[in-house]
Parts: C-alpha cells; structure tokens; sequence
C-alpha cells in the first residue's frame, strides 16, 4: 500500500485525471499548491512594478493505492502530465501505515480499493 | 458633396445636446461593461485577455471611427458608401447635421460609441484562443468593411433607409452585423484546444450579472439616444428599453424551469441581453404593448439558438449569435408586423394594413447577415494568410492573460520578487515556447 503524491501543472490536470480513469484509478484528492522546481520564473509587470513570480501555480495529486496499483498511477500521472518543458512536475511514493474508509471501519487494501471491485 | 456639410441651417437645441452627452456617456460605458460580462464568462486564466480585447475596441475603433469611418458611414446619402468629406473630423463641428438638433461633434461621438461597442461583441466568438495582435489587426479593418458600410446603408441614408427599412438603434450594424460576424469568425479561427472535450465553465457569474446590469443601464442612453432628441420617439425607446427586457426575463425564467427545473442565473444574465438587442431595432417604432410581446416572444428562437449551438462542432464561445444576431434579426422583423404610424410617425406594420413594411424589413433581415458573415469571413482568412490567428495549445493551456499581457487576474503575489530597473532584466516571458 502506497501513497502517490503527483505535482502538476495545472493545465494538464484534466489529462492526468483523464489517464487516471483509464488506467482505472478511482480514488483520489488534489488541491491547488504554489512551489518551485527549478522551472524559468515568469516574469510579469503591473503599472511599473516588475516583479519574477517565483513560485508557480501547480496541482497535487494524492492517491492511495494497493500494491498492484502503484506502477500504472505512475504511469498515467507521467503520461498525463508531461509536456517535455522545465516545470512538468514530480511524483512522490511513499510508503502508507494506515488507512481506514470512514463509512465502514474497513482498513488497508479494503479502504483503498473503490467499492465495487 | 454630401448634404450634411451644407446643411447648417438647423439650430442647436440645448437640451437635446444635454441628453445626448449623457446618452454618448452611457453608451461608451457598455464596453467596459461588456468586458465584464464576457470576462466572467470566461476561464480565470483568460479573464484579462477577455476583458482586454473589448478595451482594445475602444481604441481601435475610436481610432478608425475618427479618421474614416465615420465620413464612410454619414458622409452623404449615395446609396452604397459615404464620401470621405469627414475623414478625420473634416467639416464635423457645432453646426448640427441635417435633420438632427445636436451639434454633429456630438452626433458623431454617439456614432463612436456605437461602432466600437459592435467591434467589441465580436470578441464573444474568438476569446481563449485568438492571439491579441491579430484580433487589434481584426477590428480596424472590420470597423471599416463591415460597420461603416452597414451603418451607412441603415443609419446614413445608403439603400436600406431609402427602401423603407425601420432600424431605430443598430438592428441591422451592431446587432446582426456582430452576431453573424462572430459565427463567420468562430468558424475561421476554430474551437478552443478542449472544446468538446472538457467542461469549459464561466469562472464568476458575479462578473457576468454586474456586466450585464450595467449593459442594460448604458442600454437607456444606446437606445434613448437614438431619437437624437429629447423628443418622443427618444421617450417611447427609453421605456420599451425598460419594458422589452422585464418580458425577455420572465420568459427566460419559464423557459429555464421547464428546460432544467430551476432558473439559472447566466440565464438571467443573457435575458437582459437579448431583450435589450430585441428592442434595439424596434425602439421607437412599436407601442410599449408590443415591446413586451416582442420580449417574451423573442426570447423563443434566440433560447433556441443557445441550447443549440454547443451541441455543434462551432464554438462560437459565448454566443453572440443567438444573444446578438438572432435577437437583432427578430426584432428587424418584429416591426414589419407590428409598427404602428400612431406611435412612431413613420409607418405602420403588416397587423396594421402595410405589408410591404414587412418586404423592406425582411429584406434587410436577408442582406445585412449575408454581407457581415462574406466579409467578415474573406477578412480573417486573409489576416489568418499574413499572420497566425491563434494561439499554440500549449499557450492556450496556460491562459492567455500570461501569454499575451504578461499579467494575472488573480495574481496572489506570494513568491514574487521584485525586479529593480538596475537589475536589467529585460527578460522574455518564459513560458511562451
């Protein structure tokens, strides 16, 4: 059982979530994070001020998955959010203690597997 | 040489001058609130490049206006095309124009305001793709080719007025000139990369409600206005101003109800719309009854047209077809039924025994989108020949407002740093590839 984290740009959300339901990942969360991953900084002027906007708009994805899951959730977050440009992001695996589904008290593989499956 | 040079012998009426500097006023704020009302329609990430091009009407066709368009449009009554004994405010002083009360300064800043409002509708069709360049490009030579003549031939004495047409406000070169404009243009510049694919959703229907609360507000001075008088075809507008939209908006609420089971607010947003566009050409000509028939009836087909669109390949983003050409083109025809001599002092309708009022107004109902969708299409094919009219995906998918104003809407300014003249950093915008 992992946790994948995925950073993203934000224009290529809707690819990534595109490749996620292909390759049959259902749960997932993403939130909306500004950081810095080396990429070139914009540069933009208001009035006469010109300021390097440092850090960039990007999108986080977290998804837990069982074992099996893990290599095809890397997989459709590459695919998804790559352009080939500085600033196409990362993803982040690592390893889940606990995870327990709210409305059942399921826990581990059962909580991170979509009802139905 | 045209009439209007040589006819001075009109004297100014002071109060019809104090009405139409506030009308000229009105109209030049339903620009701005144009750009609201696209900008809220549109992605956040193009909010400003939305909102930009409209501005951009402003300068571009003010600019255009002045040094030609205007002498085109109201310079003589040749029927085809106006002379160019205005050009560059040539001859446009205090003396009114012939038939008018008003000095022609004023009369042609009204007219200014009226030929960049229509440039700036054009926009709805092309925002979130079209490079900025190429649409600056765009509205100076449309201004021209399509508004000026249109405007001639049915505010400036061309063919249509001398055939019999009834246009009170700009059926026929704001409405119908804008609204077949925009479909000519969708279909040349093409759909946005996501059309169709993803759920493309108005970023802030707040924007799009304040905008198009303060189009109907600018609407009073476009439409009131239009009588160039404080006379009573300039009251009789004022009011079906008020009236035709009040109707648009009950009908759009019925027609939502039925559609989804609620009334939506874009959908009121739009209703002021076209029930503004339905009374524009009909302003003056039909009684306050009509007026609210013609709102709650037209509202049918350009509701139509809004359903029906996105369900095509034509992304003719936020439907200046339906709310602009459709409404236009009903109201154009709606007075070729119901005008009535009694209260307008011009001619009656078919409803009122003068059918052939009908055969004038249809005509122009045929004419006017044909002319504007030809032009406007040869038009961009040959700036889309001499320049890329749109943007690249990936550009697209960053928005436009980086890409092409090097700004945000939304900017948080966390993380920035502040770059010093001394620093030098003359730097390109990075992300453009």
């Amino acid at each position: 059982m992992k946790l994948v984290i995925g950073i993203v740009r934000p224009e290529k959300a809707n690819d990534v979530l595109e490749a996620l339901y292909r390759a049959e990942v259902r749960g997932l969360s993403m939130t909306r994070v500004q950081g810095h991953g080396g990429e070139l900084d914009r540069v933009e002027t208001y009035r006469g001020t010109t300021v390097q906007m440092g850090l960039s708009e990007k999108v986080r994805f977290e998804i837990a998955v069982s074992d099996p899951f893990v290599q095809a959730t890397i997989d459709a977050l590459c695919d998804g959010a790559r352009t080939g440009e500085v600033g196409d992001g990362k993803i982040f695996v690592v390893p889940l203690e606990r995870a327990v589904r709210i409305r059942t008290g399921e826990t581990d593989v059962e909580a991170v597997t979509p009802v139905g499956e | 040489m045209g009439l209007s040079t040589l006819a001075a012998a009109t004297k100014v009426d002071t109060g019809d001058t104090a009405w139409m500097l506030v009308a000229t006023a009105l109209v030049l704020m339903m620009t701005p609130a144009l750009g609201l009302f696209y900008a809220g329609l549109v992605r956040s990430k193009n909010t400003l490049n939305t909102f930009m091009m409209c501005i951009a009407a402003i300068a571009i066709a003010g600019v255009t206006w002045a040094l030609i368009g205007y002498s085109l449009a109201f310079d003589g009554t040749a029927s085809l095309l106006g002379g160019l004994n205005h050009v560059a405010l040539h001859d446009v002083g205090f003396t009114p124009r012939e038939g008018t009360t008003i000095p022609q300064l004023v009369f042609f800043a009204f007219q200014a305001t009226f030929c960049i409002i229509t440039v700036a509708l054009i926009a709805g069709a092309v925002v979130e793709r079209m490079r900025f360049g190429a649409f600056l490009v765009f509205a100076a030579v449309w201004s021209i080719v399509v508004y000026s003549v249109l405007a001639h031939w049915s505010f400036g004495g061309g063919w249509l007025t001398q055939n019999g047409l009834l246009d009170f406000a700009g059926g026929v070169p704001v409405e119908m000139a804008s609204g077949f404009s925009a479909l000519a243009a969708a279909l040349v510049v093409g759909a946005r990369k996501d059309y169709g694919r993803q759920a493309l959703l108005p970023h802030n229907a707040v924007y799009v409600l304040a905008g198009a609360g303060l189009l109907w507000f600018g609407w009073f001075g476009f439409n009131g206005g239009s009588g160039f008088s404080t006379g009573n075809s300039s009251v009789l507008a004022f009011t079906n101003t008020l009236l035709t939209p009040c109707c648009t908006l009950v009908m759009w609420f019925v027609l939502d109800l039925v559609r989804g089971r609620k009334v939506t607010a874009i959908g009121a947003a739009t209703a002021i719309i076209v029930g503004c566009v339905l009374i524009t050409p009909a302003g003056a000509f039909i009684s306050p009854a009509w007026a609210m028939a013609l709102g709650a009836v037209g509202a049918l087909p350009c509701y139509a047209v809004i359903v029906w669109r996105p369900r095509t390949r034509v992304d003719e983003t936020l439907d200046v077809l339906a709310a602009h050409g459709m409404a236009g083109f009903t109201g154009i025809l709606f007075i070729g039924f119901f005008a009535q001599l009694a209260w307008n002092g011009a001619a009656d309708g078919l409803v009122y025994g003068n059918a052939s009022q009908l055969g004038d107004q249809a005509l122009a109902a045929a004419v006017a989108p044909a002319y504007a969708f030809t032009v406007t299409y040869v038009l961009l094919r040959v700036i889309g020949f001499l320049m890329p009219l749109r943007s690249t995906e990936r550009q697209e998918a960053l928005g436009m407002d980086v890409i092409h104003h090097g700004e945000e809407a939304y900017a948080s300014g966390e993380g920035a740093i502040l770059v010093t003249p001394e620093a030098g950093v003359e730097a390109e915008v990075p992300v453009s590839p």
